[in-house]
């Protein structure tokens, strides 16, 4: 009878994260709330930081959903069955996380309640209105893909579903980097590396977030991760986070080289404050160079370094994500090139951003949101991991 | 003719009287409501050409016009409205300073309606940039596209609104070149008040016009021309 009352206690703890997670939702609908009735005057954004700590979330979220499809996508594209074994367990990741995103992106708008605007009045020239479709495609492929991957009559679409996921999640991707890299007048924005920098950055975020969950469920299902399987993908999170650290790299190096973005450089990466500091410490530190020592040191082998990088991956992400885009609004635009300005309306000035409590309650709804779906999804579906005895291949 | 027959006849006349009836003002109201409903022409291009060596550092007349007229507080906390604010700027190679006023551009090109979801953002016939403030859903994404910082974003609950000019909590708002005011006739309430006549309104297109005269006559600028936006607002002196 042991074992039954474990189970009554594991049962219960189900329901206490659950509830837990319901309780930071709530949050998030307070805030959301007290938005909608005071305005936007409660959060830290004003006219001059116009986006804040919801889209740090919202994009993070979102670029990770896309990301975490790597599993599934190397899986069900070039054939691997250890990361075939996977895929249902990344899709659902997926869509947990473009749901989170998403229901911050919506919620922090102006008019929330107009969403059947969006939905019905789209401007084609707009990056925002093609990811509307390509938010909802995704959703909606993932979603085809899960079938037939778990439903046994669907199984013969798998290879052309996961294709066609495959195929989507570059584009979106690449959509989320243009709604920056379309922003040709702001100097933190306006550049074609983004499109590429979010694509790779989405490999290193995704994976991490799967690295996570995977090492918690198997932990509450008192299962032990084949370690030579563990092994393969640790070194792949190391593989996407040298190569995101070169993204990042490159796109700042060319800025250095365009002698009119020096002035925005220095900004974000010696004296902006808190900017660099997030940038060094937060991102490369942090975010980088601990994660890969964790991952490729021999000594530090073992479960706890993979779930702390991959930890280290995410937080690293955010503190990236906050200097990008806050960072990027926070320098002063430069209206007249060659020309010290000043104004009633920080034209000149390095703009204030205080992000505010109601921004960071809307923030982590949408990561509770994320973790709800996974968790009651994972509970009564079967999205464990079935691995054959591992033979690399 | 029988009985009934005559009485579904008045039956049906008293209807159609009393539907009339009912109708009718809500038409006339309609109808004065709608106001004059003749089109803006593509004809027409509005414009501005500012000459800033007639504008006056220190002097915010055109600023507290708009404010006025509009209906915006006048505040400037980084939460508030700004359509128009005065700019000092200095060059940094030679230490000329210069005072001028900035507002929506109104661009032939504008990168606000490019990137708009809902097409809220949009360009009149006559070149005037606007946005509808029923289909604003308040993203954002046009103030981080404008390369002038033209617009706001409504942060606080209104009051007492101008019934010329309506606003909204959540949504974006921008120098309109006073469009109520110019489908009226009259000029944009910025360039009636300066006294120096720093603002010169008027259409673009009309080669006979005072303000197409004068850029055919003087040196004038396109702020960020090198966005190749072709702006309604021209600068003289820059």
């Amino acid at each position: 009878m042991a074992d039954l009352s474990a189970l009554r206690s594991k049962n219960r703890l189900y329901y206490v994260l659950l509830a837990l997670g319901g309780l930071v939702v709530l949050g998030g609908a307070y805030a959301v709330h007290m938005m909608e009735h005071y305005g936007h005057v409660i959060s830290g954004m004003n006219n001059q930081v116009v986006w804040g700590m919801p889209h740090v979330f919202a994009i993070f979220l979102i670029v990770a959903a896309s990301g975490v499809l790597n599993v599934a996508s190397i899986g069900s594209v070039f054939g691997k069955a250890m990361y075939k074994a996977r895929a249902p367990l990344a899709s659902l990741l997926s869509i947990a996380m473009l749901s989170g995103g998403l229901a911050v992106l919506m919620l922090d708008l102006g008019r929330p309640d107009r969403l059947v605007v969006a939905a019905t009045n789209y401007n084609l020239t707009s990056v925002f209105a093609w990811n509307v479709v390509l938010y909802s495609g995704m959703f909606s492929l993932v979603v085809v893909y899960l079938w037939t991957m778990m439903e046994r009559r669907m199984n013969p679409f798998n290879k052309a579903a996961g294709l066609a996921v495959f195929v989507w999640r570059f584009v979106l991707t690449t959509g989320t980097g243009l709604i920056f890299a379309f922003l040709t007048a702001r100097q933190a924005y306006g550049s074609a590396l983004l499109p590429p920098m979010f694509i790779v950055l989405s490999f290193a975020w995704g994976l991490a977030v799967f690295h996570v969950v995977q090492l918690a469920i198997y932990t509450w299902n008192e299962k032990a991760l084949d370690p030579a399987i563990m092994e393969r993908k640790k070194k792949l999170l190391g593989v996407f986070v040298v190569g995101s650290l070169y993204m990042v790299a490159t796109y700042h190096m060319t800025n250095l080289y365009f002698a009119h973005q020096t002035g925005f450089e220095r900004f974000i990466l010696l004296d902006g404050g808190v900017y660099p500091n997030l940038f060094w410490w937060g991102y490369i530190v942090l975010g980088n160079l601990l994660p890969l020592l964790l991952i490729f040191v021999p000594a530090l082998s073992g479960n706890k370094s993979v779930l702390a990088a991959s930890l280290l991956v995410i937080l690293g992400g955010f503190a990236l994500l906050y200097v990008f885009i806050i960072g990027g609004q926070a320098y002063p635009l430069n209206i007249f090139p060659g020309y010290e300005a000043s104004s009633s309306f920080a034209d000149g000035q390095i703009s204030a951003y205080v992000p505010s409590l109601y921004e960071f309650l809307l923030g982590f709804g949408g990561l509770a949101i994320a973790f709800i779906i996974t968790t009651v999804s994972v509970r009564v579906l079967n999205f464990m991991p079935q691995d054959k005895p591992y033979i690399a291949d | 003719m029988s009985e009934i027959d005559s009485q579904r006849r008045q039956f049906l006349k008293t209807s159609a009287g009393a539907a009339a009836i009912a109708i009718a003002p809500g038409m006339m109201l309609f109808q004065t409501a709608r106001g004059d409903t003749q089109a803006a022409s593509s004809k027409v291009r509005w414009g501005m050409l500012i000459d800033t060596a007639q504008c006056k550092e220190g002097c915010n007349d055109c600023v507290n016009a708009c404010n006025r007229e509009n209906g915006l507080s006048g505040k400037t906390g980084p939460t508030d409205s700004q359509w128009i604010r005065k700019i000092e700027i200095k060059d940094v190679s030679s230490g000329r300073e210069l005072s001028l006023p900035m507002m929506c551009q109104h661009c032939e090109h504008p990168p606000c309606v490019d990137v708009c979801p809902t097409n809220a953002s949009f360009k009149r016939a006559d070149g005037i940039v606007l946005v509808d403030r029923h289909r604003c859903i308040g993203c954002r994404y046009c103030m981080m596209a404008c390369p002038y910082k033209a617009r706001s974003f409504v942060h606080e609950p209104l009051q007492d609104q101008n019934p010329d000019v309506p606003r909204g909590k959540g949504t974006v708002e921008a120098c309109s070149l006073c469009v109520h005011r110019i489908d009226k006739g009259q000029i944009p309430a910025c360039a009636e008040a300066c006294q120096n006549k720093a603002i010169l309104f008027g259409d673009l297109n009309d080669a006979n016009s005072e303000i197409a005269k004068k850029i055919r006559s003087v040196a004038s600028v396109q702020i960020r021309a090198d966005l190749q936006l072709n702006t309604g607002v021209r600068y003289q002196g820059l």
